[in-house]
Parts: structure tokens; C-alpha cells; sequence
């Protein structure tokens, strides 16, 4: 397994986010659609990758009550985009278990022709990059 | 008999909606000596000056009442317009039936009931009022700056390049205070001599600045335009006009064991010194107290080494007495004791250390040639922790519980010269609030998170706990993230909240200057006269009135700079004419009244009085009008009812009193 270091340094790089413009306003959490759900808040995934507390941001409830809304990234002041950073978080554990991508062939299976076409978009936002 | 008119004021509808002013109109009529009276709904304005004017005018009034605010807000308007119609200002009275009456009152009977009653004791007292005519006094056309830090040079260049002579008062050995101590400042982070050092060399060579170092003020009387002061000039030991100011007897003084003032106690000086390399002026004083010569007559070596005679064990100190017209404190501050505040191990541990400890520790002039080590090993840290507010917003009785406001700007330049200077260092800063407002200062402090990765945690640390291997082990709590955080640190910096220096309330009690709780020099308004003190002709500069980093203080020196020179540009003031004065026949020359005295305006004499036909010397009160403030302490005093005030004579309060009782 990488050290917290690596993790938090992937972490950042994959998301784009430099967590130390953070000034801990709150706004991003106050933001969030998903707040009560989660055991950490938006504003601390900030703090807990300076921490480079990792382990716990993975196993955190969090990880997967997060939406994706971007609520947070819209609105933050000084552009931190504490989503991405929990995105990134995610796209950590899914690497870790050994699936890192999808081959572009194999997309068009996967799909169900029902999922309604607001649903890929919302997807591809998320992954974009 | 006087011919009275009585102006109501409605104050648009500050006073009109609680209190009738029709009645109270129609009340003054039946008033005795009232021959006019009208109301209107803005007196103080144009028109309702022209009111005024025209009813003195035509009714050949001899004396007025206005009722309406606070004398304080426009007694001044109305006298100035009883003047202008030819009216002896001094026959104008104020009823305030604002603040004391419709602000306070819901309802509109008893207030206009109250406000009647006002009216009547303002007749009554015009009825007995006497024209009165202020005096002349003098302005001395020279200022007096006590205390030499920033506040005070800048204070003194600005009234000096005006053309006013200036003296300042420094206490210690050198002009400069706490800004010669600091390494770099925010937020530009310009080294600190470099932008001092040429302020002091210009206070020094002004022609018009005289410069009383290692002295202090002794004794303070006289009033504005026209102190006295005497300034006591410690023996320095060292004649200032032959040192030249080689330094060869600090190097050669056997006696070197004194905790350094200017290093904080960081190091050690010798018993002949000056404080620090630039001082002005660059002349040393012998420390008596720990001088061997001095102590057991031996030794005597820098009378022996210095080349130029300078030495004289034999000065004493000197009393100059001088007179100003406008005095300037600016006495600065100190960083609180931080004896009450076990838990950080101040005393326990050499490597916790104040933030003005660090400046030194940083400075190329101080004890460690500006390398940042430990004191108590010497070795680099490399974990460095800032603790913020330490003794500031405090409610108890350990600390002050005000925001020190410098604080939080200083441990980010700390931070982020550390982290400048030693990148391997980390530094972390506990705080409970960053409060940076200030411009380009929140920039600063985000540039210390951002670019050099300073570890901002919420939260003020529980303790500090030495540790066996010599770390000190820092328990606090990131309130962010709920997590109690221990962490080992090499060296801990505490921003000790700042209080004015202590002697500041012996300097306010002999200029009769208010304090507040907290020992700061109190303004005469907190927003519009925020540079004077309530007592005329004293003018407040730097730290001594509140915290305030250096841009502010350099502010705050100007305005009142320029204030001092308002008052020194005038050639005569006008006294106010409300003084007291004792009858010679009713006096017997108890002394109570020059006992109660606050201004010393009281002396005694012996005079000749004739009693219904007996001729006999008597000693009798005499009041100096220059002095007297008309405060009236001794006219409640004197037990033969003889010292009476102008304008507020026993009769005349008495006759407000009956017109209330009516
Ligand atoms: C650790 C630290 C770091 C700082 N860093 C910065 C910075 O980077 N940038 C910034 O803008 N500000 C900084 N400041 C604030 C700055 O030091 C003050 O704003 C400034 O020194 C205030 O000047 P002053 O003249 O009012 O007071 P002082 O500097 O205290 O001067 C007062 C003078 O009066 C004298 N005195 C006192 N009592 C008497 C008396 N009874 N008779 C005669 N003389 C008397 C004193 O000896 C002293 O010389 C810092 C302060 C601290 C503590
Ligand atoms: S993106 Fe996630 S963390 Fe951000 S507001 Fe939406 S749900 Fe909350
Ligand atoms: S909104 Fe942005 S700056 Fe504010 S706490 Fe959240 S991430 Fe930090
Ligand atoms: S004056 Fe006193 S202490 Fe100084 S050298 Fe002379 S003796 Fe030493
Ligand atoms: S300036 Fe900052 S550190 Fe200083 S007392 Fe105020 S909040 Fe605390």
C-alpha cells in the first residue's frame, strides 16, 4: 500500500485542488446537499489531505454520500473545489482495487440504452480530466 | 428685570412626538420675565437662528432659553447667535429636554410635564444671570513629546517641520522604543532600523528638536497653552558634549553580568552602556546599580580607557524646568507578564520563548547573530509552534481582555520568515481567530499559508509540557477537524497580549489625563476626537491609546502632531469666564477649598478687610482665574458659603432648584 504522503499527494494531483487556499469559511459545507449524511464534512476533506490523513477519508461515510453536485466547487471562495478532492478520494479506492479505467470499446455495453442521457453527462462531468 | 424669550425645539421629531411643545410654549408665557416664546422644528438651523435673531431684535430680549438637546451639541450655535444680535453670549441657557427628557421618556404627558419643569429652572437661572466676559490667556509656542518610540518621533518631525520647537522626554538611554527591537516589518517585511534609524538621525539633527534622553517628566501644573513641566535628567555619568561615542569603555567594563533591557534578558550588557548600536544619541550611561565603582569605589576603568575625559562619576541628576503650550504623550507599551500563564512552561523551559524574544533571536544584532537555535542548546529547531492571543481576549483577571491587534500580522511574519529562511523548519500557528484587517495585510497572511505552507490549526493550545528528551510536547485541539492534537516542538512562541507601559498612570495623573480600566489613554470622543484627551491641550500618540501596529501609529503621530500645532499657531486663547471667586467677607481661611482643588488654583493671602467698620487682617482664598477650571468642588466645600462660582452662582442653582420644587 502507498504511504498517507503519496495517497495525499495523488490525491491533489488527480483532483487539481491546492487544499492550503482554504481559509476554513465553512461555505462549501454549509453548501452541501448531503452535510447531515456525512461523518466528514466537506470543508474537513480540505484539512484532512493537509493532514495527509488519508485512511480516513476513504473509509469515511463520506466517500460515498458525497453527490457530486459541485454545490461546494461553485461556490467556494477561493476556488479550493473540496468535491474534486472526495473524487479524487473515490477514484484512489477504485484504483486500489486494481480497476483504474474503462477501455473505450468495451463503454458502449455497459450502457443500458435506458439511462437517460442527463445521467452520462452528470458522469462525464464527474470524471472528466 | 430681565426680558426673557423661550425657544422650543421640536428636533424634527426627536423631541415633538414624546413632549408637547405647543404647552411648554404656552407654560413659558406664565413664567416670570418671560416676554416671548415660540417653537420651530429645527432651531439649530438657519432659519431657526434667524428666529432667534429677530425675536432679540424686536423684543429687546436681554436673555435666553433655548430648550432642545444637549448643551453639549449646541450651546455653542446659540451663544454664537445671541452674540451676533448683539446679546452678551453668557445670558443664553439651555433646557435639554432631548436626551434628559423625550429619548427617555414613552410618555407624552409626563414628558411634557418634565420639560416644563426643565424650562422653568433655565428661566429662573436667567433671570439671575450676569454678562460675563472670558479672559485671555498666552500660548507658549513650544510642545512637549514624552516618550521617543515611532510615535513620539514622528510626533515631534511633524510639529517641528511646522516651525514649533520641540523637547521629547525619553526615559531609557535611547530614543527609538520597540521598533529599534524588531527585526523585519509587516507587511512589507522592510527591515526595521533600516526605515527607523534615519527617522532618529533626523530627530536628532533638527534645529528645532531637543532630545531629553535617560529622563523623565517630574512634575506637571499650569493649563493649556501655558504648562510648567519639570523634567528630571538622570545622571548618566557620561558627559554628553565630550563623549564620542567610541564605545571603547563598554568593552573594557569588568562589570558585564546585567540582563540586557533591549535584548530582553536574552543576554547580558556591561554596567556602562548604550542600548543598542544605533541609539540616539550614541552616548553611554553608567548603570549605577551594578557599576563596581559605584558600588565599592574600585575600579574606575572607563574613566581610565576613554580617550575623550567623558566620564564623570560625580553628575546628579538635574532638574530642567521648561514651559510648553501643547503636551504630546506617547509612552508606548510592554508585552504583558506572563507568570500567570503556567500552562504554556514560559518559565519552565528556555525554548518557549514571547514573540518580541523571537524579534531579537531573528536580529543580526542580537544575542544569537540572528541564527534561530534554541536557548537552551543552541541547536536549529526544526518544529517550531506559535501560539496565538496568549493573556489577550482573556475575561479572567490573568490576562486583558482586549485584542492585542498586532499579533496575528507579526506570528505570520514570523512564520514566514522561518519558513523563508529554513525551509526544513515547520511551523504551525494555533489560533482562534486570524484577524488581519488592514490593507494588503490578509494577502500577507494568506501568502504565509499558501506559499510557504504554514500550518494554520483553530483552536488555543491547553498546554505546554517539557519533555525529558527536551522537546516540548504542545497539546491542543484542531477544532475543525475534532481532534485534540499532541505535538512535539522544538521551541514554542507565544504572542503575549501587549498593556501601555506601566508608568503610564503616574504621566496621566500629573497632566489630570484619563485612563480607561486597562491603563490606555482615554480620547476625548472615541470617533471624532480620537487623538485628544479630554484634558485641553493634551494630545494622545501611538500604543499608549490603544494597540496599533506601526503604519497606524505613524498615522495617529500626525494628527496629533497637527493637533498640538493647531493650538501652538494661536497667539491667545479664551478662558472661560465661569471661574471661582471666594468673598473676603464670608471667607475664614479654613483651606478646605484649595484642599478639594483639583487644579491647584487656590493659594491663600493676607489681606486687609474692613467688616462693617472693623479693619483687620484676614487670610482669604484667592482663586487664579488662568487655573480655575470652574468645576465647582469648592464652592460645595466651603462651610461659610464664601467661595461662589460665575455663572453657576449658590443662588442661581438654588433658584433652579425652587423652580423645580415650584
Ligand atoms: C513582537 C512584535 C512585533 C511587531 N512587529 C511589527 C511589524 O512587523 N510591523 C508593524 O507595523 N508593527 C509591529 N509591531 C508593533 C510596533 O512595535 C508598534 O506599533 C510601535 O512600536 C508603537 O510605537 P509607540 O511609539 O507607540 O510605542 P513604543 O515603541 O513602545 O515607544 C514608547 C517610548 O516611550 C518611552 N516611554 C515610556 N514611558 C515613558 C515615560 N514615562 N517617560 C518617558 N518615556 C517613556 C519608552 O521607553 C519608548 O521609547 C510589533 C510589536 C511587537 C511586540
Ligand atoms: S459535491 Fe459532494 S461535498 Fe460538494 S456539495 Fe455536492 S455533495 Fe457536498
Ligand atoms: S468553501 Fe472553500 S475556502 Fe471555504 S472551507 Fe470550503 S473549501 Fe475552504
Ligand atoms: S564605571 Fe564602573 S563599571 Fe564601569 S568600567 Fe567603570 S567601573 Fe566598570
Ligand atoms: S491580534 Fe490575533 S493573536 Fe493578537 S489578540 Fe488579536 S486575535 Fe489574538
Amino acid at each position: 500500500m502507498k504511504t498517507e504522503h503519496s495517497r495525499a499527494e495523488m490525491i491533489k494531483e488527480i483532483s487539481g485542488v491546492n487544499p492550503l487556499k482554504c481559509m476554513k469559511c465553512g461555505k462549501c459545507s454549509a453548501s452541501c446537499p448531503s452535510y447531515n449524511e456525512m461523518d466528514i464534512k466537506p470543508h474537513q476533506f480540505v484539512s484532512y489531505v493537509i493532514n495527509e490523513d488519508i485512511e480516513s477519508l476513504v473509509k469515511s461515510k463520506s466517500l460515498w454520500k458525497c453527490l457530486s453536485c459541485f454545490a461546494c466547487v461553485e461556490r467556494c471562495p477561493r476556488d479550493v473545489k473540496p468535491g474534486k478532492l472526495i473524487d479524487a478520494a473515490r477514484q484512489i479506492v477504485v484504483r486500489e482495487r486494481g480497476k483504474n479505467y474503462l477501455l473505450a470499446d468495451d463503454i458502449p455495453e455497459l450502457i443500458d440504452p435506458d439511462t437517460p442521457q442527463q445521467l452520462l453527462v452528470s458522469a462525464l462531468r464527474r470524471y472528466r480530466r | 428685570m430681565q426680558r426673557i424669550g423661550v425657544f422650543v425645539c421640536h428636533c424634527g421629531t426627536n423631541i415633538a412626538a414624546t413632549v408637547d411643545v405647543k404647552k411648554v410654549v404656552e407654560m413659558a408665557l406664565h413664567e416670570p420675565g418671560v416676554v416671548h416664546a415660540e417653537d420651530y422644528a429645527y432651531m439649530c438651523s438657519e432659519a431657526g437662528q434667524e428666529l432667534i435673531h429677530k425675536a432679540i431684535k424686536e423684543k429687546h430680549l436681554t436673555g435666553l432659553v433655548v430648550c432642545s438637546c444637549s448643551p453639549r451639541m449646541h450651546e455653542t450655535t446659540f451663544r454664537n447667535a445671541a452674540e451676533k444680535a448683539g446679546l452678551n453670549p453668557y445670558m443664553v441657557e439651555i433646557a435639554n429636554i432631548r436626551e434628559h427628557c423625550s429619548w427617555i421618556h414613552k410618555d407624552i404627558e409626563e414628558a411634557t410635564e418634565k420639560a416644563v419643569i426643565l424650562m422653568r429652572a433655565a428661566v429662573a437661572k436667567v433671570n439671575l444671570d450676569a454678562p460675563l466676559k472670558p479672559g485671555e490667556s498666552r500660548v507658549t509656542k513650544r510642545a512637549l513629546v514624552i516618550g521617543g518610540g515611532i510615535a513620539g518621533i514622528q510626533t515631534a518631525l511633524d510639529i517641528a517641520e511646522a516651525g514649533y520647537p520641540v523637547d521629547i522626554v525619553e526615559k531609557t538611554p535611547s530614543i527609538g522604543g520597540r521598533m529599534s527591537q524588531l527585526d523585519k516589518t509587516f507587511p512589507t517585511l522592510d527591515c526595521s532600523s533600516c526605515i527607523l534609524t534615519p527617522k532618529m538621525g533626523e530627530v536628532n539633527a533638527h534645529p528645532l528638536i531637543n532630545i531629553y534622553t535617560y529622563s523623565e517628566v517630574e512634575s506637571v501644573s499650569g493649563f493649556v497653552g501655558d504648562f510648567t513641566v519639570e523634567i528630571r535628567k538622570k545622571a548618566r555619568s557620561v558627559d554628553m558634549n565630550k563623549c564620542t561615542g567610541c564605545g571603547v569603555c563598554q568593552e573594557k567594563c569588568p562589570s558585564k553580568k546585567t540582563p540586557s533591557e533591549f535584548n530582553r534578558g536574552l543576554n547580558t550588557r556591561s554596567a556602562i552602556y548604550t542600548p543598542f548600536a544605533q541609539a540616539v544619541p550614541n552616548v553611554p550611561v553608567i548603570d549605577r546599580d551594578a557599576c563596581i565603582k559605584f558600588k565599592t569605589g574600585k575600579c574606575g576603568i572607563c574613566s581610565k580607557v576613554c580617550q575623550a575625559g567623558a566620564i564623570d562619576y560625580d553628575q546628579i541628576d538635574e532638574i530642567v524646568t521648561e514651559k510648553y503650550g501643547a503636551i504630546v504623550v506617547a509612552t508606548g507599551f510592554d508585552m504583558i507578564k506572563l507568570d500567570k500563564y503556567d500552562e504554556y512552561a514560559y518559565s519552565q523551559s528556555k525554548d518557549v520563548i514571547t514573540s518580541l524574544e523571537l524579534e531579537r533571536i531573528m536580529n543580526a544584532a542580537g544575542p544569537t547573530g540572528g541564527h534561530l537555535e534554541r536557548l537552551s542548546d543552541g541547536k536549529a529547531p526544526k518544529e517550531m509552534v506559535f501560539i496565538q492571543c496568549v493573556g489577550s481576549r482573556c475575561a479572567d483577571n490573568r490576562g486583558k481582555s482586549y485584542c492585542s491587534k498586532i499579533c496575528c500580522m507579526y506570528t505570520a511574519k514570523h512564520a514566514m520568515l522561518i519558513r523563508d529562511k529554513y525551509p526544513d523548519t515547520n511551523v504551525t500557528v494555533f489560533y482562534i481567530d486570524v484577524r488581519t484587517p488592514g490593507k494588503n495585510f490578509d494577502e500577507f497572511y494568506r501568502r504565509a499559508v499558501e506559499d510557504y505552507g504554514v500550518n494554520y490549526i483553530k483552536g488555543q493550545v491547553g498546554k505546554v509540557i517539557p519533555q525529558p528528551n527536551g522537546k516540548l510536547l504542545v497539546q491542543g485541539a484542531d477544532l475543525l477537524d475534532n481532534k485534540q492534537i499532541l505535538k512535539e516542538a522544538d521551541m514554542v512562541v507565544l504572542a503575549a497580549a501587549i498593556e501601555p507601559n506601566p508608568d503610564v498612570r503616574k504621566i496621566a495623573t500629573m497632566l489630570t489625563a484619563s485612563i480607561d480600566t486597562n491603563n490606555f489613554l482615554t480620547e476625548a470622543h472615541a470617533k471624532l476626537r480620537p487623538v485628544e484627551s479630554p484634558t485641553a491641550g493634551i494630545f494622545l500618540s501611538g500604543v499608549c491609546q490603544g494597540p496599533k501596529d506601526i503604519p497606524e501609529t505613524v498615522s495617529q503621530a500626525g494628527a496629533a502632531a497637527v493637533k498640538a500645532i493647531g493650538l501652538l499657531a494661536k497667539d491667545k486663547l479664551l478662558t472661560n469666564p465661569c471661574t471661582a471667586h471666594s468673598d473676603e467677607l464670608l471667607c475664614n481661611g479654613c483651606s478646605q477649598c484649595a484642599n478639594v482643588c483639583p487644579y491647584g488654583a487656590i493659594t491663600y493671602e493676607d489681606k486687609e478687610v474692613n467688616d462693617h467698620g472693623v479693619r483687620e487682617t484676614r487670610r482669604i482664598a484667592v482663586v487664579n482665574d488662568a487655573l480655575c477650571q470652574g468645576c465647582g468642588a469648592c464652592t460645595v466645600t466651603c462651610p461659610s458659603g464664601a467661595m461662589d462660582l460665575q455663572g453657576f452662582s449658590n443662588r442661581q442653582i438654588l433658584a433652579e432648584v425652587d423652580a423645580i420644587c415650584r
